[in-house]
């Protein structure tokens, strides 16, 4: 009990610290100053009088949601006297192993520079500076010549590194049960198996109105889809941001979807956030960095070959070259185990004054990082708010899907978390394909380091993602791609190389993927 | 079972023919005897034309109506909707209820055209009320954006005439007959670029009008961004949805083709502008596609009993600044759906979409047979859906008040209520 209360006392205390640098304290800090003027707001009860008006005002709520919100981005409340890595990552494996990756990364980019010969960096000459902005909005257009651009890595890539992960404790072999874990993954986390799962996830059970089920053709909307529609329109209309949460937990009415999420992330669209976006503009306009041409090479190679997402080619490249300048990107450092590359000035290598974070955001770009991007096009074209959300969901989520951790939602876990499902469950299944070469994390990696974007069908991708905010976890990930292992088990129990197991899995734009979650977790005999 | 199926083509291409032969039926030769013959518009013209006078017989169907020039011809489908318009408003029909400025509150989808050369003093009449507007003219007989250009002042028009060497606009040359519309230079842009809407729709009976929509049609868009600046009206990637040019520019991708599905579409609407807005454009684009059937439907189809037609619609514009609204306006039909595909994507829906036809204009793949009740069960519609049944929308004369209805999405009304066909939208 004692402890729990401080615990509460310690986020709070953090919680206050935060929201003191922000926008909105200083909003109400004027609010609650200009509403002395009003009659109602009486000296004898000052206190009492100012939080009224700010509950009727609607601050009340403002705040309730910013709140709400640090708490769902804010890890656990850590000891005052633990050391900040421990908020990052509590495990030193883990975070070792994080700091050699970025090493290596950053090594190839560097090599890159060296070998092309291209600064990391530069201002651009002031006819350059005009020529881009004239063509903001049609920068796909441009086609310079990025055929010795590679992408600094790819997701194959880190798999090899996360398979490589050991818990040197463990190497002397004291994990027994451990041992028969016959994956690729061969660190002991804790991942949670199906009641454990079924609990978290009870609002997706058999007995509670789904969308993605519930609203099929068949099954007549009085029965759910309308009452669940009138539902999210008074939670928009209450902006309540925790009401918010939990109802998207059944799905979001497509029409409802743009601003329940924005609601859930605590994205207002204010006007110094459109200038805010303005300036990040302005500063792509004077500087050329390296990573943009990592950028524009990513979009060519994905967003701009597909079906779903070719028609924002553009919004994709303002978003993410404005991302790459963004230095608040940086505050998520202090809970993502990664740590933000450090370059130096000229000349001054190793001298900590001179060290910059490059890019500016500290996020190095990899092979399909615009996925993250491209689903959000569909529910927002006005740029800036574009790209505020995808902000908040990367620092909120994505930054984990390639970061070595073992938060449950990190990349590691979720491997293991889809290893178990499938070797607890359907351990023919996992059996066979091992069996053959064909590991079935080498099929489902890039879905997850991806979200499923540019995989799914985006309706189904937009209904998963209802769910990674719903339950403020990627854990769903890891569930979805068992569950579609589950679905073409009998053809993948047939092949007989991985090759063949890829080409069952190749297409999964077809799939349901509600239902398939749905069978998966509650009604598959455990 | 009686016998197979004999068919005949003049088209090669392999979704045709992957079809047919998947059904076991037997390839004749034209002159052999056909039941089915799968014929490109010249032949049909050839084949029914007054000298020729060949009529069918009981147990042949071709894939057009005789007459489907009708709709198709671009100065035809102008001619034969204000016809349509005005028979309406003699009747007395409250589809042809006009505005206090006259203009027609439900069947005002077609931008303002004219015939050139017949009707240029109207045409320049109209020029001159609003002398900043941009004109498109079109060769009422050629397809693929072929010969299309825009213009924005009379001179543009006095220099085609030249060129095109007719001496004076009162020679009636039909071979050199064009349209000008009005262009529509607000269109509803994504990612900044026009696009149109290509719409497959069958047409089983003109009488009564039975037609269904294909719901897999797709987007198609330029490859340039689009602006209204007249600087770049010769820039056909701008203006120009046809594949047949976007395939040209530069930009073009041969991966997606520019193609984007029409669920694409209603996703993007319905999250970026609300659930309403998007269910009344659907079905406003229903409205006009059943409406502009119906104006052909009254001009005579004499022997066209066992001919369905299969088209597609292309609805050029669907307009509309980033207000909230969108509002489409038809452009125009054509006679069959182009068989070349494109992409990967395109060779697996038009090889769908000419099976989905075929289990529908032949039920079973039997042989033919006129007395056939051409109302197939649900099962057999594959991705189409009743857009209309006119047999089913007798007697309750709710088109009007229909046209307000419930959206007809991949799940509108229809599917909803148990097990009937029909279209709730349209009964
Ligand atoms: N009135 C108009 N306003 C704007 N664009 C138009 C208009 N008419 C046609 N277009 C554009 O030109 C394209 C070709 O016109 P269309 O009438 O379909 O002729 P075609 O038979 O050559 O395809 C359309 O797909 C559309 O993009
Ligand atoms: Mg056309």
């Amino acid at each position: 009990m004692l402890q729990e209360e401080s615990d509460l006392s310690l986020i709070i205390a953090q919680i206050v610290q935060k929201l003191k640098g922000s926008n909105l304290y200083a909003q109400l800090e004027r609010q609650a100053w200009a509403c002395l003027q009003r009659p109602e707001i009486k000296l004898e009860s000052l206190k009492e009088d100012i939080k009224e008006f700010f509950k009727i005002s609607g601050w009340e709520k403002k705040l309730q949601n910013a709140v709400y919100s640090e708490l769902s981005v804010f890890p656990l409340p850590s000891h005052p006297a633990a050391p900040p890595e421990h908020l990052k990552e509590p495990l030193v494996y883990m975070r070792k192993a994080q700091g050699s990756w970025e090493k290596r990364i950053l090594k190839s980019l560097n090599s890159m520079c060296t070998e092309l010969s291209i600064p990391l960096a530069r201002k651009r000459p002031v006819g350059e500076q005009k020529e881009l902005l004239n063509k903001w909005n049609e920068m796909g257009t441009d086609e310079p010549d990025l055929s010795l651009f590679r992408p600094v890595y790819a997701p194959k890539d880190f798999l090899e590194v996360l398979i490589n992960l050991r818990n040197p404790n463990y190497e002397n072999g004291d994990s027994l049960s451990f041992r028969t874990h016959l994956g690729l993954i061969q660190v002991p986390l804790k991942v949670k198996d199906i009641p454990e799962l079924k609990e978290f996830f009870v609002e997706l059970g058999l007995t509670t109105g789904q969308l993605g089920i519930d609203d099929s053709t068949q099954v007549p909307p009085e029965l759910f889809e309308n009452e669940h529609v009138r539902i999210g329109q008074k939670v928009l209309a209450e902006q309540d941001g925790a009401a918010a949460q939990q109802y998207i937990r059944q799905g979001s009415p497509t029409a409802l979807r743009a601003d329940l999420w924005a609601l859930i992330l605590n994205i207002s669209s204010q006007p110094e956030d459109i200038l805010y976006y303005e300036q990040l503009k302005t500063n792509v306009i004077q500087h050329d960095l390296l990573v943009d041409s990592l950028i524009y090479k990513d979009v060519k190679l994905t967003a701009s070959n597909d079906d779903y997402y070719f028609v924002f080619e553009d919004y994709l490249y303002q978003v993410l070259l404005c991302f790459s300048r963004d230095t608040s990107v940086l505050g998520h450092f202090a809970y993502n185990s990664a740590s933000p590359p450090k370059s130096y000035i000229r000349g001054k290598l190793g001298l900590e004054e001179y060290a910059v974070f490059y890019p500016p955001n500290g996020v190095i770009p990899f092979h399909g990082f615009s996925m993250y991007v491209a689903p959000l096009c569909f529910l927002y074209h006005e740029p800036s708010k574009l790209y505020q959300i995808f902000r908040e969901m990367y620092v909120r989520f994505f930054f984990r899907l390639h970061s070595i951790s073992s938060h449950p939602s990190g990349i590691v876990s979720l491997c293991l978390l889809f290893e178990t499902l499938l070797q607890t469950y359907l351990p023919q299944l996992f059996y066979h394909l091992r069996e053959i070469g064909a590991q079935p994390l080498r099929i489902s990696f890039k879905w997850m380091v991806r979200a499923f974007s540019g995989y799914l069908a985006t309706d189904q991708l937009l209904l998963l993602w209802d769910r990674i905010l719903g339950y403020n976890s990627l854990e769903i990930l890891a569930v979805l791609a068992a569950a579609v292992f589950a679905f073409r088990a009998v053809n993948l129990m047939e092949v007989t190389s991985l090759a063949a197991a890829e080409a069952v899995l190749a297409d999964l734009s077809t799939l349901k993927v509600m239902p398939l979650l749905q069978i998966f977790l509650f009604a598959t005999v455990t | 079972m009686a016998g197979k199926v004999k068919w005949v083509t003049d088209i090669e291409k392999s979704v045709l023919i992957n079809n047919f032969e998947k059904r076991g039926w037997i390839q004749v030769t034209e002159n052999e005897d056909w039941n089915f013959y799968w014929m490109s518009v010249q032949t049909i013209r050839n084949v029914f034309s007054v000298e020729t006078g060949y009529r069918l017989s009981d147990d042949q169907i071709v894939n057009h109506f005789p007459n489907h020039y009708e709709l198709t011809r671009k100065d035809l489908m102008v001619k034969n909707i204000k016809r349509y318009r005005k028979e309406l408003e003699k009747e007395g029909s409250p589809l042809a209820e006009k505005d206090e400025n006259g203009k027609y509150l439900y069947l005002d989808f077609v931008p303002v055209t004219y015939m050139l050369p017949a009707d240029y003093n109207l045409f320049v009449e109209e020029f001159r009320k609003s002398p900043s507007s941009t004109w498109i003219m079109k060769p009422c007989g050629k397809a693929q954006g072929k010969g299309i250009f825009l213009i924005n002042k009379l001179s543009q028009i006095k220099k085609w005439s030249r060129d095109s060497k007719t001496s004076s606009f009162v020679t009636q040359s039909t071979k050199e007959a064009y349209v000008i519309s009005l262009y529509i230079n607000n269109p509803l842009l994504i990612g900044g670029r026009k696009f149109d809407l290509r719409l497959y729709v069958l047409v089983s009976t003109y009488r009564p009008l039975r037609c269904y929509m294909y719901k897999l049609g797709f987007c198609r868009f330029c490859t340039v961004k689009y602006t209204p600046s007249t600087s770049e009206l010769d820039n056909m990637f701008v203006h120009l949805t046809n594949v047949a040019i976007q395939k040209h520019g530069e930009d073009y991708n041969h991966i997606h083709g520019g193609k984007w599905t029409v669920s694409n579409l209603r996703l993007y609407l319905e999250s970026t502008r609300g659930k309403e807005v998007t269910g009344k454009l659907f079905d406003e684009i229903h409205w006009i596609i059943v409406q502009s059937l119906k104006a052909v439907a009254v001009s005579a189809w004499r022997g066209a009993e066992l001919g369905w037609g299969l088209g597609r619609g292309s609805f050029g514009e669907v307009v509309g600044p980033a207000s909230s609204w969108v509002l489409p306006r038809a452009c125009q039909v054509n006679a069959s759906p182009s068989l070349t595909s494109s992409t990967a994507n395109d060779r697996i829906l038009k090889y769908n979409l000419i099976n989905d036809t075929l289990n529908i204009a032949v039920p079973n793949g039997e042989i033919p047979d006129c007395k056939w009740n051409k109302s197939p069960p649900k099962e057999v519609l594959g991705n189409y859906e009743i857009l209309y049944d006119e047999e089913l929308a007798q007697g309750d004369g709710a088109d009007l008040r229909s046209r307000q209805g419930q959206s007809l999405g991949p799940k509108g009304g229809r599917s909803r209520d148990s097990g009937r066909t029909v279209l709730t939208t349209w009964k």
